[in-house]
């Protein structure tokens, strides 16, 4: 099948308004006879359920939480970028969208970008007329902060909640649908299956989670809103129940999966304790702000502080590392992510790694100058002449207090350290997928009628994404785009009628989906599910993760299909398929990514360069910096599935710049 | 961080198939667990031993674990969410508490928080009431008026986002001994009601997310501040108060 973009023709400013105004429209009382299904309640999936039941249409959402205010978008802490520039300091949609492209080293599609950014400045609009309380300056406008990778402060924000009150704003605009009866809201449902018909998305096979019954659902187009795929690697910042189950499964039905090696791994959360560990916290990258980054410059004070006889406190100015500033003085500790990350990384493999667990691996995050500075700047606004070093440290304390109270108690919290008082310990960690379903300019992917939307779309961010634009994504996908591309496919179904649910698609789909389910139950090996992913978690991290080569690479493959045939043998799932089943579910989960983690270790093979979150040993600069190879590599790497993982086919959409001109990214 | 001595524990769980079978407590030995250990990452350790030695793992509720999505409950010694203040249960670690102790791990206790299995309980009482007022009725266009073009008084704007950082867990039902959901429903009608925004509709959402509660049957709130103690996100009284103001103004209008 051939890969086509769908970009429309024109200059790249005027191509989304152009393109709304040729497509087709469905008249309102021809939506009332078209059902759209949403899998995912996200900011994705719950800005268009919310949108789609406005405009008409019968909209049937799901979510495997019991609520859809719980989907993983409630975890976003820093906030949400968009081109308004309020603070006058330059910004514009053209400099946003070139940031993104840039940021995301020249891997993205200029076209989605661009309408990224010229819809970036409705979201806020929207928001704030649902009631969202974004923070506020003392004249009652609307505040900024700054976020890496960028030069402009572009950055909306509710303390480090934004994710929270950006969700809440659309779980409210879906419970006014929900009222109306024109969202039907299906939660602790779990999507195992697409169902296509005559080579159309019309349905899911969906398991009532409390029940465990396998339910049918039909549509007119199917709207894929499932989040990323972190959890690959068991150990992320991602909710625990994030998966890929409903991107894979619709990658087997024939929706190609795209970069799936782009990974993010974010360079400020809290080091792993010990191997009982089930998650990794996210300390925002708003804390870089003012927050500086450093280690010890003597390996033998960072020994000493790994083994407690020295404390960060104490190690002199001059004795410090303060290695992003010393590397990138013009962007300094607000580098972009996978900079920051691997300079981490850099530094712990030569040994001034800081934390003692069974890697060293950890960096210090110092807010001791910001607190300085701040005290000092309160001290000249409240008029006290020569205050002592104790007051000036308390007025501090209360400015960075009131900019991220909640993540220094969050830290404190699970470390039982006193962040105002030491610097944190942070270290890299996985966070945010770039990869994902391959879409079109109008967010379908290629099998028709299949949209995807959010974290699960590979669209914008190419090999590296900016931090406070997923949330920008995922409204601006689920407000402003899919709800008006969607009527340019369903225009030709508005005489289609109901879809059964007895055809014998969805049949045989729900028999596949109670077999897999029954065979999981039967298996009754030896190890749990969670042994299963941990195991795989390790090998992504070690072979697939930071730094990538031939030889990793080669391996992983190995060993996770060993690992993938290992588990359907041995694998114990307890419980039956008629209740609540937790660790059913997980299995489910964990099956599709011992599948999903060989085809992203091909992937990573496959692309022989570094850029952005993909790093690959054999081809960096002397001074260790990302080399990339545009003549052979500026494409998506679509995947096709063909029975397996190690054979499934690679399509290339080929990335065509004519707006930016491909540099180096320079960030020193 | 590692090192420290590992705690043994004995933990008095509740276990129940079903909503229709009766549930009781069961014991179980759990060795050499790391302080540093979060308290549901006890729980993993825990199901795991289970499901090895053939039997049923514990249900229970949780996704996030970073005390913010409001999935995990858990009434833990007496406790909603624990030991600790403003915090969730995902957030408690096991440092809390000692080597030799017994620990009582009971679901959430309410008529209109019916059990489903084990230790997870169903809320989606509390969708229900935000179905009936829990929001802004704007639609989106792409041609809402600019954002700045409404100054909120940064007091204000605070009060607002301190009333909606809810997280819906349900804490406060169950701390109450009325099973009263008013410090849950108050803190929307307060987002809204500190916000220009929220003034237009705000007579019928207090009167209706109000009935809608009562209808869930929960109870009634006799302002004994249970739950503001219990909050793990710290959700004032103060709220109820606004909300009862509220409530009062739109039934004269009526
Ligand atoms: C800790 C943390 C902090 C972050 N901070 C920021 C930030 O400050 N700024 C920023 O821009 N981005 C941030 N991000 C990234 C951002 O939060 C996510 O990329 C974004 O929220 C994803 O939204 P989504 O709607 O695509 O998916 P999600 O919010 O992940 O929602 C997925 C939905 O799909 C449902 N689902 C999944 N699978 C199934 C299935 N099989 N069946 C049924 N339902 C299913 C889930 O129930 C859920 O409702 C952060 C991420 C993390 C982890
Ligand atoms: S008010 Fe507090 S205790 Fe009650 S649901 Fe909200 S966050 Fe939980
Ligand atoms: S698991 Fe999300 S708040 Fe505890």
């Amino acid at each position: 099948m051939s890969l086509d973009s769908n970009i429309p023709e024109g200059p790249l400013k005027d191509k989304w308004t152009n393109h709304k105004n040729n497509i087709n429209l469905v008249n309102p009382a021809n939506k009332r006879n078209i059902d759209v299904i949403v899998v995912g309640t996200g900011l994705a999936g719950g800005s268009a359920s919310a949108t789609l039941a406005e405009l008409g249409y019968n909209v049937k959402t799901f979510c495997y939480q019991d609520s859809p205010r719980r989907a993983h978008s409630i975890a976003a802490q820093g906030g949400i970028n968009a081109a308004k520039n309020y603070q006058g300091d330059g910004d514009s949609t053209y400099r946003l969208f070139y940031d993104t492209i840039k940021g995301g080293d020249y891997r993205s599609r200029e076209a989605n970008t661009y309408r990224l950014a010229e819809v970036s400045a409705n979201i806020i609009d929207q928001c704030v007329a649902q009631g969202v309380p974004f923070a506020r300056d003392y004249g009652g406008l609307l505040d900024n902060r700054s976020f890496g990778g960028v030069l402009v402060s572009r950055t909306f924000y509710a303390k480090g909640q934004t994710g929270q009150q950006l969700l809440l704003g659309a779980y409210s605009a879906m419970n006014r649908q929900i009222a109306k009866g024109k969202i039907k809201m299906y939660n602790r449902h779990e999507m195992l299956d697409v169902v296509i018909v005559d080579g159309k998305a019309r349905g899911i096979i969906a398991r009532n989670l409390v029940t465990g019954e396998i339910e049918r659902h039909s549509a007119h187009a199917v709207v894929l809103a499932s989040g990323g795929y972190g959890n690959v690697f068991f150990l992320s910042t991602n909710a625990m129940g994030s998966n890929v189950t409903a991107a894979w499964k619709a990658h087997k039905k024939g929706a190609y999966f795209a970069n799936p090696c782009y990974t993010q791994i974010h360079p400020t959360c809290i080091p792993v304790h010990g191997t009982q560990q089930s998650k990794l916290t996210l300390m925002s990258e708003s804390l870089r702000n003012d927050g500086r980054i450093w280690v010890p410059k003597n390996l033998e004070d960072a020994k000493a502080v790994r083994e407690g006889t020295l404390k960060p406190t104490d190690i002199s100015e001059e004795n410090r590392d303060y290695y992003l500033e010393r590397r990138y003085p013009s962007f300094g500790n607000l580098v972009p992510r996978d900079v920051a990350s691997r300079a981490a990384k850099e530094r712990c493999d030569a040994g001034y790694g800081v934390v003692n667990n069974d890697t060293n691996e950890g960096v210090f995050l110092d807010f001791s100058a910001a607190i300085d500075r701040y005290g000092k700047e309160e001290a000249h606004v409240r008029g006290i002449e020569n205050p002592s070093t104790d007051e000036i440290r308390k007025m501090g304390k209360k400015v960075i207090e009131s900019k991220y109270g909640n993540l220094f108690e969050m830290y404190q919290q699970i470390t039982a350290e006193n962040p105002y008082e030491t610097p944190m310990k942070i270290y890299p960690a996985v966070h945010y997928t770039m990869g994902g379903l391959w879409v079109d300019y109008n967010l379908m992917t290629n099998v028709k009628g299949l949209y995807s939307i959010g974290e699960a779309n590979f669209s914008d961010h190419g090999a590296n994404r900016l931090g406070a634009s997923a949330l920008m994504q995922g409204l601006a996908d689920g407000y402003f785009v899919l709800p008006y591309t969607i009527g340019d496919y369903l225009a030709a179904d508005i005489r289609t009628g109901k879809i059964s649910t007895e055809l014998p698609e969805f049949k045989e789909a729900e028999q596949k989906v109670t077999a897999q389910i029954e065979s999981l139950l039967k298996n009754n090996g030896s190890k749990t599910v969670d042994y299963f992913h941990k195991k795989l978690g390790l090998i992504m991290w070690n072979k697939v993760g930071m730094a990538r080569s031939i030889e990793s690479l080669n391996q992983a493959i190995e060993e996770i299909a060993a690992l993938r045939e290992e588990f359907w043998n041995d694998v114990k799932v307890p419980g039956d398929a008629n209740e609540l089943n937790s660790e059913l579910e997980k299995a489910g989960r964990v099956a599709d990514f011992l599948e999903l983690g060989e085809l992203f270790a091909r992937d990573a093979l496959e692309r022989d360069e570094s850029c952005g979150g993909h790093f690959r040993e054999e081809f960096q600069t002397e001074e260790g910096e990302a080399l990339r190879r545009d003549d052979e590599f500026a494409y998506v790497a679509a995947w096709e599935y063909t029975g397996k993982p190690s054979e499934a086919i690679v399509h290339k959409e080929d990335l065509k710049f004519e707006n930016v001109e491909l540099k180096t990214r320079s960030y020193k | 961080m590692s090192g420290a001595k590992g705690l043994d524990l004995t933990l008095k769980i509740w276990r129940q198939k079903n909503a229709q079978s009766k549930g009781k407590l069961e014991t179980y030995q759990l060795n050499s667990v790391s302080p540093d250990s979060s308290f549901l990452e006890m729980l993993d350790i825990l199901n795991n031993e289970l499901i090895e030695k053939g039997e049923s793992p514990v249900e229970f509720d949780h996704d996030c674990r970073e005390g913010i999505c409001g999935a995990c409950s858990l009434y833990i010694n007496g406790e909603p969410h624990g030991p600790g203040k403003r915090i969730t249960t995902c957030q408690l670690h096991m440092r809390s508490f000692n080597d030799g102790d017994t620990i009582y791990i009971e679901p959430w206790r309410a008529r209109a928080f019916p059990i489903i299995k084990d230790l997870v309980v169903d809320r989606s009482a509390f969708d229900r009431i935000q179905h009936a007022g829990g929001y802004i009725s704007v639609n989106t266009s792409g041609n809402t008026q600019d954002a700045n073009a409404i100054p909120i008084e940064k007091e204000y704007a605070d009060e607002a986002f301190d009333a909606a950082t809810c997280i819906g867990c349900g804490a406060c039902v169950a701390a109450c001994k009325n099973a009263s959901a008013s410090l849950f429903v108050s803190a929307k009608i307060s987002q809204y009601a500190l916000l220009p925004q929220g003034q237009v509709e705000a007579k019928n959402r207090v009167l209706n997310m109000v009935k809608q509660a009562e209808k869930e049957g929960f109870g009634p709130c006799s302002n004994t501040g249970a739950c503001e103690v219990e909050c793990p996100k710290g959700i004032s009284i103060e709220n109820i108060a606004r909300m009862n103001r509220e409530f009062l103004k739109a039934s004269i209008a009526e």
